[in-house]
């Protein structure tokens, strides 16, 4: 009897556990294109709510009105560029995980490749030093 | 020497590190520039909470005025509050409101319970005038210009010291 009552409440609780919903937000795109078109934008766009993450990772309520209009301009039949503009000239470049290159995105475009060749120079020097 | 010099820039990377996050403690890496300051602000129709009407930036033509959003679900917003109303209180310029993603009976009640600071409340239920106009997070402040070009934005909390040095200042030059 005791075993029984166990194994029941132990089914209750996986079963509880099962239930838990998970927010997957459907929209009805007429075709595949529209739907990868959408999962790139959302992938690519930032979050300006919690923002280390994409509006396809957040939960956060402004996300999901973005993501809406995403969804929206892409069954438009709008193109990436437009839509990752409208953004952009709203949120600023800060929006997009592919920052453009301009003056004040300069530094992060090329401050590696300007270590790698301060490292290579220091690598080069070391290496003739020893050789000589 | 050499010996020396190797030893001692592990401690000088450190050093410079400690540097650079003691200079970037006060900066709120959160609080974006909006590339819409200094441009003409978005356009939009929107109902008003109380007074009825369908307001456009066209209405607000000719004046500089204080655009704050805000929401009854915004913990900040009750914070800056007393703030915005002692500013609106003054009359130096409107200071209208955009309630922003709320239910009319909660901006309702929170209104009546802390005050109504506002000379004219939006009411964007949606959200749509809010993504237009770059705003992210409650509260937010926009400056309008009598051109209706946006002056300035600040993204949080207005406090005295803001309205001080930053708001007042901005104000005069635009309407002496």
């Amino acid at each position: 009897m005791k075993q029984m009552l166990f194994t029941w409440v132990l089914m209750t609780a996986m079963a509880l556990c099962a239930i838990e919903v998970y927010a997957i937000e459907v929209y009805d795109f007429e075709t595949a294109e529209q739907e990868a078109l959408y999962q790139q934008l959302a992938e690519e766009l930032r979050c300006l709510v919690c923002q280390n993450q994409n509006l396809a990772d957040s939960e956060a309520g402004l996300a999901k009105d973005l993501k809406d209009k995403v969804a929206a301009f892409v069954m438009e039949g709008r193109s990436a560029e437009e839509i990752t503009r409208f953004m952009v000239e709203r949120y600023g470049d800060f929006v997009s995980y592919q920052p453009p290159m301009n003056v004040s995105t300069m530094i992060l475009w090329f401050s590696p490749l300007a270590l790698l060749l301060i490292g290579g120079a220091i690598l080069v020097i070391k290496i003739r030093r020893t050789q000589s | 020497m050499k010996k020396v010099l190797f030893a001692v820039l592990p401690l000088t990377v450190f050093l410079a590190l400690v540097i650079l996050l003691y200079v970037n403690m006060g900066t709120h890496s959160e609080r974006l520039p909006s590339p819409l300051v200094g441009k003409p602000a978005p356009d939009f129709q929107l109902p008003t909470l109380y007074s009825g009407r369908t307001l456009s930036k066209q209405d607000f033509k000719g004046q500089v005025w204080l655009l704050n959003v805000f929401g009854s679900w915004c913990p900040s917003c009750r914070i800056e509050h007393p703030v915005l109303a002692q500013f609106a209180e003054q009359k130096i310029i409107p200071v209208v409101g955009l309630n922003w993603k709320d239910e009319y009976l909660d901006a309702d009640r929170w209104l009546k319970q802390f005050g109504n600071p506002y000379d004219e409340i939006l009411v964007d239920l949606k959200g749509d005038v809010a993504i237009d106009w770059g705003v992210y997070g409650a509260p937010e402040n926009f400056l309008i210009d009598a051109d209706g070009v946006i002056r300035y934005k600040l993204v949080g909390v207005l406090t005295p010291e803001i309205i001080e040095n930053e708001l007042m200042p901005l104000i005069k030059e635009l309407a002496p």
